[in-house]
């Protein structure tokens, strides 16, 4: 057996976590505290570039695979590995967590070493959900990764933290459970089928599963999944959640952890019950669609700069869910592609809204104005990253944004006419808000704010970079990910029923009759 | 090699955007000016390779690389030459370059990071303008369609401390998202339908169907692409944003907001031609929507106040213009006119550059008058410009005009015929008003004084650094650069139209022959194309008719420049009273028909209500939070009524434990 790459992409935040023990939790140790877990947290971004590096783009199956027998007489194995999919979400959250750590360096001043662990044990959690094949190793991760958000939330977060962080807990907690009870019984089905019970993620996939049992399994992981993402109407833990949370918190919130319901559904909920999802994918695309269009409209009319980014979210997450129901593969790749280009894009904006609430201690976009005569550099990266944001072409966001709403249009017309009101929307609430920030004359408190310090740079830079690399060479990206999205549309189609399978879901063209 | 053209502008950008703080404007402007002239270079070596090509068959292409790729989708970086986007080329770039250099001028009262901003985002539009027509494909042609929409949004909201300039800019660029809307819908269909994205291969499928007779696939695929053409091309319903659009620069005005972005649509419509006219029904609903506009801009046109505003609606009226011979089948015509409307159109605003330049940012012409001895360069190019867009004979405008109303009345179309030719008349007429009150008459200086403090007041951005010049007594005509731009541009609005004259009077209408193929698929294929060859049947029919619309348009041209003449030159009193007399329409047409305010009463209110009353405050706050929190209370006695049966006693727990031990032991041992 090969080096346990993946464990060790487990392993290595906690074990930086652990080891920042050694540093007493005092004010003189704040810089070595940043410094180490920075450290960290960047050899684990190198590692998951190594993965890449080693992964065979190719290939739809999974890779890297490490399977150890855990609790044998249920059938629950450590048992890990990734596809094209997973490689590219653990690269975006080895992205992300540096960033959010040195974007906490000048605001993050209490408890900075358990904050610190936090993060970083919050890393670990959320590669071992991407890695996981394994329902019950899955479900541990899942729940793990609860604990230290709950924290981050409810510690560093701002005033109404405490609401915010049980609000989010007990929202996520009432679809885990659900989906704890189906995962239960998906082992116990295992049982009565095959002898055994398995928790073996592709050993489910081969189960044949009874198509009124499929209906109930799929409800339970599709109403976790819906609430992590969140779907409308299951969204308002969000705009709570990312307000009260310090701006790592809302980072790592948007950019990782919200992907968690989307890849849910893609490793989940679609392939486990093809029939169920086929069955279902039409009402969750409603949804879907519901959510793009309310999520703009009530985004439009928000005061705060983060609650307007967090509704954002609620309509961007929208267009992923719509493009994983389409299941085609531009729908499907183009939703994978939209939940890295949102990671990028929303993580973006929550970084430039910490840094101005950093300088000015509020969010209130009425406070502000043009910004653009104080701070030129913090505006014009505020700028890529709106127009990154609202699907420029050019930008990462349009790829994701255009592929989806192609399969869309070929499965449905219907919901991609409602869906593309979205790109007038997103402009619209952005570039109001964009507007009223950083254009017009320049008030007296806003007349001394300083433009960005190196460390800021040092956060802008990468995230710009990607955004505009995303945009320009998406092939580089959406190459690993179409085999494992063939992969993924192949069970699910060979699991459908076959009037569904006639309906015309994969986007032929009809040329020339 | 064609890369190149749109990548020297792009590098141009890079080093204004990156280093223009540090830079000189000197140093600025000539980079800028530097790629733009190089492009101009290399577009003009492009097009001299293209012409030593095989007539039918000139093309060049570069393939850079696969851009997404997914499925059985393909959207491949491509970049093509042929005879359109050939003119298109030029028309940016040797256009672009002047504009570039009368910046120079222009904008020298700025500081020198603003100055490199400004010229910053003016090189990144012509580079994304070039994308636009050199792609071969519908996703690169988007790329550049978003990417000039982005840089007219940037432009135009450059004085950004300006509320009414920012707004502007945001206006534009939702109004343009609207259209895109339409735009991607299309495209999707037309994927869907053909499997494919590229030009030459939809117009190959398409040129083996009939042509639509009811409404189908290809008149909705090709009406959505018209709602983005109206979008960018600011056509009725979504032209409110380009009047607005006048808050920018005034060289911005002149290259993006006349000469080339705002055509895009119309370029976007003669790049599909052979997909168009396989839809009759849109281009009905193109030829209507075309003139429609150009007539009732044309309208609005008459009453406005301000240099800039009638230039603007003039520019939308003359785009309505291009439209309608998109929809008659005419595309030739239509580009001819895209053509020679860059220079004259160009050169006018240049020309009022100069004039509010000269007038420290005063843009009211009610505040002007008596400049033609002051400003001679400034006015005779002005007036060539006029005399162009006017439609008087042997100027470039005349010949393309004349075409577009030829073919409307040609092809069947009397009605729009005459609403095109009502259009010319106007045209004239607000044009001529627009010299007159400028340029003839005499000039109040204190006006012009108090109209100089009124700038500051306002705060016409540009304005500070040259209040000298309206104190002083005499003002200053255009500097070099802008004199420079001028000229070479009246003469190109004289010239330019000789590449179009008619057979019919002699000519040899070699930009016809030169463009036709890029209308059609392959000479042969192309035989099968209904609109066009009913077109080119009625063109060689017969000569009489055509030698008559074209007197009659002469006069058309000639009486307007007369009424103007009357009005505004010699009895301003009679327009006065004409004034009073129709005091309602006067109003209505000074409010623009109302048509801002009817989409903010009908479409942005009730949304912004909606949204906030409704959605947020009701929907989210109320019925979602409100139900979960009544989950949580339930939930909440719920547990009230569990703690009870936590009393503490560690009997009732070992009582409790005992029962479930015994439960449990009987459910196995019984079962």
């Amino acid at each position: 057996m090969s080096f346990p790459i993946l464990t060790s992409l487990v392993v290595l935040p906690i074990v930086g976590a652990l080891a920042l023990f050694a540093l007493r939790d005092e004010e003189e140790n704040e810089r070595a505290i940043q410094i180490f877990s920075l450290v960290v947290a960047i050899a684990v971004f190198a590692v998951t570039l190594l993965l890449w590096a080693r992964f065979d783009s190719a290939s739809a199956d999974f890779q890297f695979v490490e399977h150890h027998a855990w609790i044998p007489s249920f059938g629950i194995s450590y048992n890990v590995g990734i596809d094209g999919i997973s490689l590219l979400l653990i690269v975006l959250t080895g992205f992300l967590t540096p960033i959010a750590l040195l974007c906490s360096w000048e605001s993050v001043h209490k408890k900075t070493r358990a904050f610190c662990m936090a993060v970083l044990l919050l890393e670990a959690a959320m590669i071992g959900v991407f890695v996981s094949l394994d329902l019950f190793l899955f479900y541990v991760f899942w729940d793990a990764m609860l604990i230290p958000m709950y924290f981050l939330i409810g510690i560093w977060g701002y005033d109404r933290r405490i609401y915010a962080s049980l609000k989010f807990l007990l929202y996520t907690m009432a679809g885990s459970v659900l989906m704890l009870l189906a995962i239960l019984g998906l082992a116990w089905l295992h049982q009565t089928t095959a002898g055994s019970y398995s928790f073996d993620l592709l050993a489910l996939y081969s189960l044949p599963i009874p198509e009124h049992l499929q209906f109930w399994f799929f409800l339970a992981f599709a109403l976790a999944f819906a609430i992590k993402v969140p779907l409308f109407p299951f969204h308002t833990w969000l705009p709570d959640a990312h307000v009260e949370a310090p701006t790592a918190g809302s980072v790592i919130l948007a950019g990782v952890l919200l992907k968690m319901g989307t890849y849910g559904l893609v490793r989940f909920a679609f392939p486990l019950f093809p029939a169920a999802a086929t069955f279902f994918a039409p009402y969750l695309a409603f949804l879907a669609v519901v959510g793009i269009i309310y999520g703009a409209l009530v985004a439009m009319v928000q005061p705060d700069m983060k609650k307007l980014v967090a509704y954002s979210s609620v309509s961007h997450l929208g267009f992923v869910v719509l493009g994983i129901a389409t299941l085609n593969t531009q729908g499907v790749q183009g939703a994978v592609y939209q939940m890295l280009n949102h990671g990028i894009s929303t993580g973006g904006l929550f970084l430039i809204v910490g840094m101005l609430s950093d300088r000015r201690h509020t969010r209130l976009i009425s406070e502000y104005g043009g910004l653009k005569l104080v701070t030129p550099h913090l505006v014009a990266a505020f700028l890529i990253i709106t127009l990154s944001s609202i699907g420029l072409p050019g930008l990462n966001g349009f790829v994701g944004e255009f592929l989806i709403l192609l399969g869309t249009f070929a499965w449905n017309p219907k919901f991609a006419v409602c869906a593309a009101t979205g790109v007038i929307l997103s402009a619209t609430y952005m570039l109001w808000m964009f507007q009223r920030v950083n254009y017009g004359t320049v008030s007296e408190k806003n007349r001394a704010l300083p433009d960005l310090k190196p460390r800021e740079w040092a956060l802008l830079v990468p995230v710009i970079a990607l955004a505009i690399l995303m945009g320009v060479l998406p092939n580089l990206f959406l190459r690993p990910i179409a085999p494992s999205v063939e992969r993924m549309l192949e069970q699910v189609r060979r699991g459908a029923p076959v009037e569904a399978n006639a309906s015309g879901r994969d986007v032929t063209p009809r040329a020339g009759n | 090699m064609l890369l190149l053209i749109p990548l020297l502008p792009f590098f141009g950008f890079l080093v204004n955007a990156s280093f223009g703080r540090r830079l000189t404007k000197s140093a600025s402007g000539s980079v800028a000016c530097a790629v733009m002239l190089a492009a101009f270079g290399v577009a003009a070596l492009s097009v001299w390779q293209l012409l030593g090509m095989d007539a039918h068959n000139r093309a060049i292409e570069q393939h850079v690389f696969d851009w997404i790729v997914a499925g059985d989708f393909r959207a491949p970086l491509t970049l093509r030459l042929d005879p359109l986007s050939s003119l298109m080329i030029l028309v940016i770039t040797g256009i672009g370059s002047l504009i570039h250099i009368y910046s120079t001028a222009y904008m020298h009262e700025e500081i020198d990071s603003e100055y490199a901003r400004y010229f910053s985002y003016l090189n990144l539009f012509a580079s994304f303008m070039l994308v636009l027509v050199l792609g071969a494909n519908f996703l690169v042609m988007f790329v550049g369609w978003e990417g000039v929409g982005l840089c007219s949004y940037l432009l135009i909201g450059f004085y950004y401390q300006k509320k009414s300039a920012s707004d502007a800019g945001k206006k534009a660029f939702i109004v343009n998202r609207v259209g895109d809307f339409g735009f991607i819908l299309g495209v999707l269909l037309l994927f869907v339908r053909f499997g494919s994205v590229d030009f030459q291969e939809i117009a190959r499928h398409a040129a083996g169907l009939s042509p639509e007779v009811a409404f189908g696939t290809l008149s909705l695929a090709t009406l959505l692409l018209f709602v983005g053409a109206t979008g960018k091309s600011a056509q009725i319903p979504l032209y409110i944003w380009l009047p607005d659009a006048m808050e920018g620069p005034t060289p911005v005005s002149a290259l993006i907001h006349a000469a080339t972005m705002v055509t895009a649509g119309v370029y976007m419509i003669g790049r599909n031609a052979v997909l168009f006219s396989h839809a009759p029904e849109t281009l009905q609903v193109i030829a209507v929507v075309g003139v429609v506009t150009a007539f009732m801009a044309g309208t609005i046109g008459l009453v406005q106040n301000d240099i800039k505003r009638v230039l603007a609606y003039s520019t939308v009226s003359q785009l309505g213009y291009m439209f309608l011979a998109m929809g008659v089948g005419a595309y030739t015509a239509g580009i001819f006119h895209l053509y020679t409307h860059a220079f004259f159109k160009a050169l006018m605003f240049l020309g009022s550059g100069a004039v509010i330049h000269a007038l420290a940012g005063e843009q009211d012409i009610r505040r002007m008058g008596g400049l033609k001895s002051e400003l001679p360069v400034t006015y005779w190019t002005f007036l060539i410009g006029a005399l162009a867009i006017a439609g008087v004979p042997l100027l470039s405008g005349f010949f393309s005009k004349d075409e577009i109303l030829y073919r409307t009345y040609a092809s069947g179309h009397t009605w729009l015929w005459v609403l095109g030719v009502a259009t010319s008349l106007l045209t004239a007429i607000y044009m001529f008003r627009l010299v007159f009150l400028t340029f003839h008459g005499t000039r109040a200086t204190a006006d012009v004084v108090a109209a100089a403090q009124h700038g500051h007041d306002g705060g016409h951005g540009h304005d500070d650094a040259h209040g000298h010049d309206a104190h002083g007594h005499h003002l200053h005509d255009a500097p070099k650069p802008m004199a420079f731009a001028l000229i070479v541009l009246a003469v190109g609005s004289i010239l330019a139209g000789y590449v179009g004259v008619p057979q019919v009077i002699g000519g040899s209408n070699r930009i016809e022959q030169f463009l036709e193929p890029s209308f059609t698929v392959s000479e042969r294929a192309g035989a099968d194309i209904a609109g066009l060859d009913a077109v080119r049947e009625h063109q060689s029919e017969e000569s009489g008719p055509e030698l008559m619309l074209m007197a009659v348009s002469s006069l058309i041209a000639l009486s307007g420049i007369g009424i103007a003449f009357f009005f505004f030159q010699k009895n301003p009193s009679a327009s006065d009273s004409v004034a009073t007399q129709f005091a309602g329409l006067r109003t209505l047409l000074s409010n623009k028909y109302y048509v801002d305010e009817l989409y903010d009463a009908t479409i942005i209110q009730p949304i912004k209500i909606v949204s906030e009353e409704g959605l947020w405050k009701a929907v989210d706050a109320k019925v979602i939070d409100g139900s979960v929190n009544g989950v949580a209370e339930s939930v909440g006695s719920l547990s009230e009524l569990l703690r009870r049966l936590q009393t503490g006693s560690v009997r009732a727990y070992a009582a409790s434990l005992f029962l479930g031990v015994v439960l449990t032991l009987g459910y196995y041992l019984w079962r």
